[in-house]
């Protein structure tokens, strides 16, 4: 394994009854930088981040975190690896019965023994980082889509994570919400460096962010490039897809 | 023919399945118990959600059942002439087998079905999932508190039914058909031993881990149920099945139990 590489899927395939959904899939995370996993609906792609998050068992293929195997470590030594983790999930996944704050102040309070107070100050300076302060005693319910997320995207990096996973991180929100999530990320990940992994359809507005890019097509990552590589790209699924979702404009070689 | 054997096959391991998870449910859980660290508030919370709630629904299902004992007991019991032995018929009915089955079935249905939705809604809403992720164990910081407050509360509830029971039945039996109040209760005294009271005690924590077992794995595994357990449908269907499964489990062990504490 390459010493930069973190994260290293290695022919991972799983089913799903009768479905294959993934078919072989190799990827390799590099540390400290973004990879953007691309592709279309229900290719899988949340799947490869269940992998790597080691909540889902692959039928066949190897997972390695940190160089340790997830599915041949024991349920201690997986709890140690997540601790590296900040997950934001398609839904945000926050604790529907618990406010704000309590949402963020969670991992501190379960997962450090500091002290009430200094949870308060980290809190609200994550909350304050998302531009969602005063919020604090609101319920996920009473927030806005673009608002869970931020609150989802502060609780995932409350414990200052080495790798965070985002998954479609601005799905369903409009082009103005879309830009703060991703002015916040940008900033977040100058200011704490950590690495990212990032399920997008946003393209090509996540090419901005991406210091890779890997397309999933047909079960398989077709190849994971620099965004200029992926787009100039002589790959036949890979042309067709920035084709597809940015037009001609953007594959041309007048682009800049 | 090939058809019916190849359902059998997928229904018995299926079922195999689901029983084997069951089991490691339930170590998981009992072993996060043990585990430290150990935080008060959730325990508290939670004694008061499965306990204190269902205290209105204990009492008034408690004095019911007296009431109805001390109704038939007492006609049953004067056709002998033996009147004066209602008092110790009610207690002992009420402490060997009545109060810690039917606070089992009355808590099943209050706390054991919302135990059970609001996991299952936190596991299709990826809660869990995301606890994971944060490397909390969800057994420590979700079903142990439960586990604990089921076993700290039917114990509790099961003695409060008992008394109920026992005063209602003294309501029918000497306010309202005429027993002798002394009678009533120097039978009780009588014939009630610490032997009775200790069985009612054994399966009542016996019922309390059963039913948060049973409902809170339910709940965990919602996503695993056969047919997708998805959704709204799939907690709903995940919760009506805990409390059928909780219920005739209730039963089934106290036929169990009692065949081993005679």
């Amino acid at each position: 394994m390459n010493d930069n590489a973190i994260v290293e899927l290695i022919d991972i395939k799983k089913s799903f009854g009768s479905q294959q959904v993934l078919r072989g899939v190799n990827l390799r995370i590099m540390e400290g930088k973004t990879t953007v996993i691309v592709g279309g609906s229900g290719q899988g792609k949340s799947l490869i981040i269940k992998h790597i998050l080691g909540l889902v068992t692959p039928d066949s293929g190897r997972a390695l975190v940190y160089g340790k195997e997830l599915n041949k470590i024991s349920k201690k030594e997986l709890k140690d690896i997540r601790t590296n983790f900040g997950v934001l999930f398609q839904n945000s996944a926050l604790f529907d019965s618990m406010t704000v704050y309590d949402n963020v102040a969670l991992p501190l309070r379960e997962r450090t023994r500091i002290t009430e107070e200094e949870t308060e100050r980290i809190v609200n300076e994550k909350l304050k980082m998302m531009d969602v302060e005063g919020t604090n005693k609101k319920y996920p319910a009473q927030l806005s889509g673009g608002m869970k997320k931020r609150v989802g995207l502060a609780r995932a990096l409350v414990l200052d994570p080495k790798i965070v996973f985002f998954d479609e991180p601005t799905t369903g929100l409009d082009a103005a919400k879309s830009n703060e999530i991703y002015r916040v990320f940008s900033r977040t990940q100058k200011k704490l460096g950590y690495t990212s992994v990032i399920v997008s359809h946003d393209v090509p507005k996540i090419f901005k962010l991406a210091d890779y890019v890997a397309l999933l097509h047909n079960g398989i990552v077709r190849d994971c490039l620099t965004p200029d590589e992926f787009q100039l790209s002589d790959d036949p699924v890979i042309k067709d897809y920035v084709e597809t979702t940015m037009g001609p404009v953007y594959s041309s070689e007048m682009e800049v | 023919m090939l058809n019916y054997f190849e359902k059998l096959g997928a229904d018995t391991l299926y079922h195999l399945n689901q029983t084997g998870r069951m089991g490691i449910f339930l170590f998981y859980s009992l072993l996060s118990i043990i585990r430290p660290p150990y935080k008060i508030f959730p325990i508290i919370k939670q004694t008061y959600v499965i306990g204190a709630l269902s205290i209105f629904v204990i009492i008034f299902t408690g004095a019911f059942s007296g009431m109805v004992l001390g109704l038939q007991g007492y006609h049953t019991l004067s056709k002998f002439g033996a009147e004066g032995l209602l008092g110790s018929a009610v207690a002992l009915s009420l402490i060997r087998e009545l109060g810690p089955v039917l606070a089992a079935l009355m808590v099943t249905g209050r706390a054991g079905s919302a135990i059970c939705a609001e996991i299952g809604i936190m596991r299709i809403s990826e809660q869990v999932d995301a606890l994971e992720c944060m490397a909390i164990d969800p057994h420590k910081y979700i079903i142990a508190p439960k586990f604990i407050a089921g076993i700290i509360s039917l114990p509790l509830l099961t003695a409060i039914f008992d008394v109920t029971g026992i005063m209602g039945g003294y309501l029918v039996g000497v306010g309202m058909l005429g027993g002798n109040a002394g009678t009533y209760f120097s039978s009780m005294y009588k014939d009630v031993e610490f032997s009775d009271i200790y069985m009612g005690l054994v399966k009542s924590l016996c019922f309390g881990v059963l039913i948060i077992w049973i409902c809170a794995s339910k709940g965990y595994y919602v996503h695993l149920n056969r047919g997708g357990g998805f959704g709204a449908e799939g907690v709903s269907s995940a919760t009506t099945n805990a409390v059928v499964l909780s219920s005739v489990s209730i039963l089934l062990f106290d036929y169990f139990l009692t065949s081993v504490l005679l």
